[in-house]
């Protein structure tokens, strides 16, 4: 170490006693090196250092004390990446260049400020091989072009990682880039309509105020014929969209909100043609590409805001692991994607990892959680020869499992096929706006009809044709196709606030009118972990616990652990499997496991009353004993959430009817139902009795019939339901079938999304009723014949400009739902 | 009266390129992406040689 980076250390330690060289936090006693001229709070920040050191990087960190604050503890978690080098990789996720390079969309963790966009943006540095790296903030995707020649892609993983960005490949970039090509097409439309409706208000001016004041014939056929070409190509090009949307609607003779904008855009364009071919009369193209541009901003705004959910979720499926630990004939293991996994072949799960394939365990014994696939609660114990399905959590030691189905065969994409069939029969949710926009195309043509009619016979035939233009125009439901678009994007864009992630705004609007609701349990209701819900005895016995249960992986074993505050040391632990453990604490004998093995350990009883409450609340009890100390009884289970009780009665209080089903064990979901006040539950019910009783919910009222779950036991029941909501933690299938995602845990988000819901659905009537009120003294105006084309141009703006803010406001100022 | 004549297809000429521009820049995906780009202006200290353009 140089003088002057020793001097510079000083200095700094000087500042702030003793913090970390990298992030700025403290440094913990135990990692203070005495004399060294840096100091880390862990070893991912000394990584990290080290690197940027070493790659002359070290402007990083004028970089970052220039946007924020430290305080992020570097994450590295030193994975090789070995699995994005495999061929299987390559093919489906890395893009070859006609340059010989390669391009490929990389994932990164905690990506969120300046100087990490900077920092990942100079990766080149220490990386040579790295032709660009650019990232994207908000999605965290980094699209990096490197020359395969000089560089393996598990490399630039590894320095991402040890950067502190750990890496996840990024799938889908096909969608994703079809996706962003959508986005520019609707941006293009909107700036197109955008611009010629400007020129066109310029002339209309012009027109407008020749009316009044007199004007030129020659100029006023100039400017008429000049409106009428940018108007032709506002209704051509921007305008094609609703033409498009029209005939679909009528193809599949549904409702739209496009049928009465196609209806009035194309009457008022042939009105508008014909007056400037003959040279007299409205030719209503400054009403028609405003409207048009309006329209387009709406849908534009909602498109947005729907879009970023999507892609929230999107990027939520990505962080589920994708890749297997291969074991190799002669017993070596590698990493590699899940892609390469085939029948026959053995793969390692270690702990805490997920069951990539269905299987049967070859090496090993443990405990499996499956409750994602079954809704059980409580972990399954395998040995060799017991079956696992892909999706299950491996809880305990490494287990090797013989593959014997993958992909399409596996337990999971049966599940999934029942998720599209679903789907598939599921009608789709008639927003408000389209029902009403069926029967106001109706009184709107019958309106037109009996002007023409009258006028016909009051007058001649064109100035029928003339008035009945002019109510067709007048009547366009503007303030329909603007102002409930605002409202639903105000409404995400609060519900994302609440990180709730809501995939399109029908299942919101669907929500507003109470129905039915089916909650899981597992994971749901409850916190879907075990954890210990209460204890009986000496509080020291806590303590003694979680000594002898230290070494545990079981998921019981791990909630004695975590509950107890602080452990003395145990010796001569001796792990009798599924009965407990004994061992010496503090010199005495000690003892945990089932009460029948504690009381035989001890040689005194256990309390029978504390083991009967347990069981009685659908908890497992576990009990303690300490030499000199006594025995105490533990209550293992999992635990039902804090706010249930409380939401599930405020559900009830809007009128929802609130029921229950689940794959766990009857008495269990019987114990839960009653604490948290749900009379209808059931137990034991495969993921099709789920789906099944959804249908039936559905088949059996108009009303909405909402689904609430988080497995992949659940997913066909949310896909078959009106509105699926996925909850906290949920699987990636369940994400897929789901509506609307709540990433906060509990169910009191579910709560604050009905409130959010029925505000909204409140907002948008109003907006309604404001609009149809302006459409009424419009189409009055029209029909007696009195409606000028100024009238109109003035009537229409400010009709859209009220009834937009009423759209925004009212959600505003009430501070919403909390 | 007549400069109209010349400045109507003007303004709109020049109405028309301005919209040509828009969506050139839309394809080339200036818009995709409105979060990054402010981040990265702020250190453009440093002499990198070539401002690379968007993605494709």
């Amino acid at each position: 170490m140089s003088t002057l980076a020793v001097e510079t250390s000083a200095g700094r330690r000087a500042r702030a006693a003793c913090s970390c060289s990298h992030c700025g936090l403290p440094v913990p006693a135990g990692l203070f090196e005495e004399g060294a001229a840096e100091q880390f709070c862990c070893a991912g920040c000394r990584t990290v250092w080290g690197v940027l050191h070493a790659g002359g990087l070290e402007q990083y960190y004028r970089v970052r004390a220039a946007v924020e604050a430290p305080s992020e503890r570097a994450r590295t978690t030193g994975a090789r990446y070995e699995e994005l080098d495999d061929p299987a990789f390559r093919t489906a996720s890395v893009r070859e260049l006609e340059d010989g390079s390669a391009e490929t969309d990389l994932l990164l963790e905690g990506v969120h400020c300046a100087a990490c966009v900077w920092l990942v943006e100079r990766l080149g540095r220490v990386t040579p091989g790295v032709i660009e790296s650019r990232v994207h903030v908000r999605t965290r995707i980094a699209r990096v072009r490197f020359d395969p020649e000089r560089v393996a892609l598990s490399r630039i993983a590894r320095a991402l990682d040890s950067l502190g960005y750990p890496v996840h490949p990024a799938r889908g970039q096909a969608a994703r880039d079809a996706r962003t090509r959508e986005d520019r097409r609707h941006l293009i439309r909107v700036a197109v309509a955008g611009a010629l409706a400007g020129n066109i208000m310029l002339l209309a001016v012009a027109l407008y105020g020749g009316e009044i004041a007199g004007i030129d014939p020659l100029w006023d056929g100039v400017f008429r014929w000049v409106s009428m070409g940018l108007g032709v190509v506002s209704l051509a090009w921007p305008g094609r969209v609703f033409f498009r949307g029209a005939l679909a609607a009528l193809r599949t003779r549904t409702a739209h909100l496009d049928l009465p904008i196609a209806i009035a855009l194309l009457a008022g364009g042939a009105w508008g043609v014909t007056n400037t071919v003959r040279g007299t009369g409205e030719i209503y193209f400054d009403s028609l590409a405003v409207l048009v541009f309006l329209l387009l901003v709406g849908r534009w705004v909602q498109h947005r805001q729907q879009r970023a959910a999507a892609d929230e979720v999107g990027l939520m499926l990505t962080l589920t692991p994708t890749s297997a630990v291969l074991v190799a004939e002669d017993g070596s293991t590698r990493r590699a994607p899940i892609e390469s996994v085939a029948v026959g072949s053995l793969v390692e799960v270690g702990p805490g990892e997920v069951v990539p394939a269905d299987g049967v365990v070859e090496v090993g014994h443990g405990a499996v959680d499956e409750s994602l696939l079954t809704g059980e609660s409580a972990p399954v114990s395998v040995r060799a020869g017991s079956p696992v399905a892909a999706g299950s959590v491996n809880m305990t030691t490494v287990l090797r499992v013989r593959v014997a189905a993958v992909g399409e065969g596996t337990r999971v994409a049966r599940l999934m096929r029942l998720v599209a069939e679903a789907s598939e029969r599921k009608s789709p949710i008639v927003q408000l706006t389209d029902r009403i926009a069926g029967r106001f195309v109706l009184v709107v043509l019958t309106l037109a009809l009996v002007t023409t009619v009258i006028w016909t016979v009051r007058a001649d035939a064109h100035t029928a044709l003339e008035h009945a233009t002019a109510l067709l125009i007048i009547t366009c439901p503007c303030a329909l196709g603007l102002a409930t678009p605002m409202a639903m994007s105000v409404a995400l864009g609060r519900a994302a606030r609440m990180r709730t992630l809501v995939k399109s705004a029908a299942a919101l609007e669907a929500l507003a009118r109470p129905g039915a609701m089916v909650l899981d349990k597992t994971g749901t209701v409850t916190e879907g972990r075990m954890s210990a819900a209460w204890f009986e005895g000496d509080d020291r016995l806590r303590g003694i616990a979680a000594a002898l249960e230290e070494r545990s992986a079981h998921p019981i074993g791990r909630a004695i652990v975590a509950e107890a505050p602080s452990r003395p040391a145990a010796v001569a632990c001796e792990h009798l499997s599924g009965r407990g453990v004994r061992g010496r604490v503090d010199g005495g004998l000690a003892a945990v496991g089932s009460p029948e093995f504690v009381a035989d350990e001890s040689g005194v009883a256990v309390d029978a009353d504390a083991v009967r409450r347990a069981l009685d609340a659908g908890l497992t009890p576990v009990a303690v004993w300490a030499e000199g100390i006594g025995s105490g009884v533990f209550a293992i289970g999992d635990r039902v959430r804090d706010d249930a009780a409380e939401a599930v009665s405020a559900l009830r209080a809007m009128g929802w009817s609130v029921r229950m089903a689940s794959g766990d064990d009857p008495a269990v979901v019987g114990k839960v139902a009653a604490a948290v006040g749900v009379t209808d539950a059931e137990g034991r019910v495969s993921p099709e009795g789920k789906a099944d009783l959804v249908t039936r919910l559905c088949a059996a009222s108009d009303r909405p019939v909402v689904m609430v779950g988080d497995g992949v036991n659940d997913a066909a029941a949310l896909a078959a339901a009106t509105v699926g909501i996925a909850v906290h933690g949920g699987a990636e299938a369940s994400l897929e079938a789901a509506d609307i995602y709540i990433s906060e845990p509990g169910v009191r988000p579910l709560v604050e999304l009905v409130r959010l819901a029925r505000s909204t659905k409140r907002t948008i009537r109003i907006c309604l009723g404001a609009s149809l009120t302006y459409n009424a003294i419009g189409a009055t105006l029209a029909m007696c014949g009195l409606m000028s084309a100024l009238l109109a141009a003035v009537i229409m703006p400010i009709s859209s400009l009220v009834v937009v803010s009423i759209a925004v406001r009212p959600l505003k100022k009430r501070g919403g739902v909390r | 009266m007549t400069v109209l004549l010349i400045m109507l297809p003007m303004a709109l000429l020049l109405a028309g390129f301005g919209v040509y521009a828009f969506i050139r820049a839309a394809k080339a995906g200036q818009f995709d992406d409105l979060d990054t780009p402010p981040l990265r202006a702020v250190f453009d200290d440093e002499l990198e040689g070539k401002g690379s353009s968007g993605s494709g």
